[in-house]
């Protein structure tokens, strides 16, 4: 049976198909949408962990238990996971153990490029690369095999584009699994004291060795020979833009892209006159294939180490560098974007509760240290009210460094705040908190809990009181939480209501101890919430604008006759009927809905 | 006989149902015998920004993402994301536009303008062979719910196709609840007698 089926929805396929008992991961795009999908398999036990790294390490467990099991993440949850996959790499598993990463060149969603195939050669793991959902399925079952057959975690790399794209898939079937029934143990294999891990680092080395001599034969490395002028080393969605680009060129394309295999590196550039290494973002392959001594004609000389490329790109770069063969339609230079047209950047929703929070944040001027989630729109106009913003749960530790070093001069004394969702609280901004209250920080931590981690489409979270599926769970209670951390001072604000919401802020601040405002509001977009919408008096407007300083799309500039007549108008499709914006108004001149008489 | 390549990029504004337009559109040229594969990005789309889907059909479909100038078919659901695809548009393609405007934030902050139909009309020509404004949110309203009015352009691209009206009904009732089915038939119809009006 065919389908076609989305990258993401592939790998969930082929986690079924290849007998994965249980996944974890942390939601984050491009990869939320696996797990999401792998939910609906029921002979799959999985779930959202608070974080990529006990993702990784529950998986990690269910394998030394004898399942095969898979983490998933975006690129950036590696480096959080990173301290587990290191150590797993000497370990090795017992069930197979796979590791999805899931890279965002272009940053379409991200706070940075990195490129995660350094982290096999890093880790020592081996590298699967799929370049459509039909491999992209398959290979995951070929990454579960060679993980036991080679007693190694698999790193196996999707970029937005494989999980983003929808391509057909020949569908398969999960085999009948055995129960588990005996937990063996094992002390040197799996508790990794220096004695035990100095026994292994040796056999680690080897495995790599061993691996490399299996990529020779694995059938997803393969050399597709066309015109010998043109050799193109390739893999993962730039094999297709190098295919569409150099139709007649040979190809080496590795679904296995570390290690590398040598003699059939060798072996193609004995076959081609010229061969260029064709691959996004870091020169991964190219400097593994240069150090093995092989001559390169074209790399990161040719093609850029930032951005995605696409089939155009490829073949005007390979072209320009002396390759023939091109296709000629996509050779021509293309014309300039269209300028000057007004942008359409992401904004908080209508009703959002972190408006009002910006909207006072804003006017108080302080230096706000911010986080991941929707509310990193904050930073955005009309706000301009976050002011760093580096990784999941950074924002406590960054302000309570800010806070050290300037309370300590007495020059901008509490003139910082952390400002952090719930589930980014959960994820890693726990330990900052801690580090606050522990080291006699002053500075104050706003979070911002609307009950589910938005950014992502409304996963659940520790606090939400559900776990993956929606089925009920403990749920975290975060002022209890924060109190046990030695947080002295807890307060509370309604969101919706700036004068409470200034006032609270300002009164925190002043405090010379660390303290946390709860900001608790769901998530209209994720709990469906609708109010009625309110409406603008066109006798009391006076055009002052400034309830367009809370930056919602339901306001908008109605143009009159003269520039005295420009008033305000309210979509009352987009309205929310939150009242944020009312409460700017100096002349009472937004109205809430007139309730209906019953 | 080889088919065709045929590139398609639906444009539009996060809410406004273009992700179901290019399922419909993947699945009708799986039918019509085609390789196909659909590519989007979303992630941000649900905080108002843009969203953009593309879709290619060909005998043997490489890239899921399509080139700058090489589109065949640029349906916009949103006048100015139209605008800002029409570079991707190839020389006298053709382009279906929904007449209807969203404005975005610094339009609404007053920060800029949106551009009249005019200009938008000027933009869209520089590289259009055939521009075919539709009312399709009127039409879509008029059905009861605005968001039918991706079907309705799908019901003029039929027409600008050629292709069985069948084909298209078959799938939209396979993708669509069933209880939305009469609904969308009826949506699909009024584009296709748009669209046989017009592209004569």
């Amino acid at each position: 049976m065919k389908d076609i089926l989305s990258g993401n929805e592939a790998m969930a396929r082929g986690a079924w198909e290849a007998g994965v008992r249980f996944a974890a991961a942390y939601p984050g795009t491009p990869s939320t949408e696996i797990l999401e999908n792998i939910r609906n398999y029921e002979d799959i036990e999985s779930q959202w962990s608070p974080n990529e790294k006990v993702a990784t390490e529950v998986a990690l467990g269910a394998s030394i238990a004898g399942a095969r099991s898979l983490a998933v993440m975006k690129h950036v949850g590696v480096n959080v996971a990173a301290d587990p996959l290191f150590t797993a790499s000497y370990t090795g598993v017992n069930g197979g153990f796979v590791m999805i990463t899931a890279d965002d060149p272009a940053m379409h969603s991200s706070q940075n490029e990195q490129d995660n195939r350094n982290y096999a050669r890093f880790a020592k793991v081996p590298l699967l690369e799929p370049s459509d959902s039909q491999e992209a399925k398959d290979m995951l079952k070929l990454a579960f095999e060679l993980s036991e057959e080679f007693d190694t975690p698999v790193l196996f790399r999707t970029t937005t584009r494989i999980s983003h794209s929808k391509t057909m898939v020949e569908l398969g079937e999960r085999p009948a699994l055995e129960p588990l029934t005996v937990l063996e143990k094992d002390v040197p294999k799996y508790t990794m004291l220096p004695g035990f891990a100095k026994l292994k680092h040796p056999k680690v080395e080897q495995r790599i060795l061993d691996l490399a001599q299996r990529a020779e034969t694995l059938d997803v490395n393969r050399i597709e020979m066309g015109d010998p002028s043109v050799g193109i080393v390739t893999s993962g969605v730039v094999y297709q833009y190098a295919r569409e680009a150099f139709p007649g060129a040979s190809f080496l394309k590795l679904g296995m892209t570390y290690p590398l295999p040598q003699a059939m590196i060798e072996e193609f550039r004995s076959k081609v006159e010229h061969l260029y290494v064709v691959e996004e973002l870091d020169p991964f392959l190219e400097d593994i294939i240069r150090l093995m001594g092989v001559k390169v004609d074209g790399g990161k000389d040719v093609f850029p180490i930032t951005g995605e490329l696409d089939p155009g790109s490829v073949a005007r770069l390979l072209t320009a560098a002396g390759a023939p063969g091109a296709d000629a339609d996509l050779l021509a230079e293309p014309g300039p974007g269209v300028e000057g047209l007004p942008m359409r950047p992401p904004t908080l929703c209508p009703g959002c509760s972190h408006r009002g929070v910006f909207t006072v944040l804003s006017r108080l001027k302080v230096f706000v240290s911010g986080d991941i989630g929707c509310y990193t729109l904050g930073a955005m106009a009309p706000f301009g009210a976050m002011h760093a913003c580096v990784c999941m749960g950074a924002s406590i530790g960054m302000a309570h460094g800010i806070s050290k070093v300037t309370d300590a001069q007495g020059q901008i004394k509490n003139q910082s705040v952390a400002v952090i969702g719930d589930s980014t609280f959960f994820h890693s901004g726990i330990t900052g908190l801690m580090d606050t209250v522990w080291n006699q920080g002053a500075s104050t931590t706003i979070i911002l809990d609307n009950r589910t981690t938005a950014m992502t489409g409304g996963q659940e979270n520790p606090g939400t009181g559900k776990a993956l599926s929606g089925q009920p769970a403990a749920e975290v209670d975060i002022p209890k939480l924060v109190e046990a951390l030695g947080v002295k001072r807890i307060a509370y604000m309604d969101p919706y209501d700036l004068t409470e919401t200034e006032e609270v802020i300002k009164r925190e601040l002043a405090v010379p101890e660390p303290s946390v405002i709860i900001a608790q509001a769901p998530c209209v977009l994720q709990f469906k919430i609708m109010n009625d919408p309110w409406t603008v008096d066109s006798e009391l407007c006076t055009g002052c604008k400034r309830c367009l300083r809370v930056g919602c799309i339901a306001l908008s500039l109605l143009e009159g006759e003269g520039e005295e007549d420009t008033l305000v108008e309210i979509d009352p499709v987009q309205c929310n009927g939150c009242g944020v914006c009312a409460q700017m108004c100096r002349f009472d001149a937004i109205l809430p809905p007139v309730p209906v008489e019953a | 006989m080889a088919l065709e390549k045929i590139d398609f990029v639906l444009a539009g504004v996060g809410g406004q149902g273009t992700i179901l337009a290019s399922d419909i559109l993947v699945e009708v040229g799986l039918e019509a015998g085609y390789d196909v594969k659909k590519s989007e990005v979303h992630g941000m789309a649900q905080r108002g920004g843009g969203v953009e889907s593309q879709v290619r059909w060909g005998e043997k479909v490489y890239s899921a993402t399509v080139e700058k100038g090489e589109v065949d078919f640029l349906l916009g659901f949103e006048m100015l994301e139209v605008a800002r695809w029409i570079d991707f548009l190839k020389p006298g393609g053709d382009v279906i536009v929904n007449r209807y405007r969203i404005p975005p934030p610094p339009v609404n902050m007053g920060v800029a303008k949106y551009p009249d139909e005019s200009e938008i009309q000027r933009l869209l020509l520089t590289r259009a062979g055939r521009l075919v404004w539709v009312g399709a949110t009127d039409v879509a309203r008029e059905l009861g719910n605005a968001a039918l009015s991706g079907v309705v352009l799908l019901g003029v691209l039929a027409s600008d196709l050629g292709m069985e009206h069948d084909l298209w009904l078959g799938v939209i009732e396979r993708l669509v609840p069933e209880r939305f089915v009469a609904l969308n038939r009826e949506a699909f119809s009024r584009g296709t007698a748009i669209g046989a009006e017009m592209l004569v």
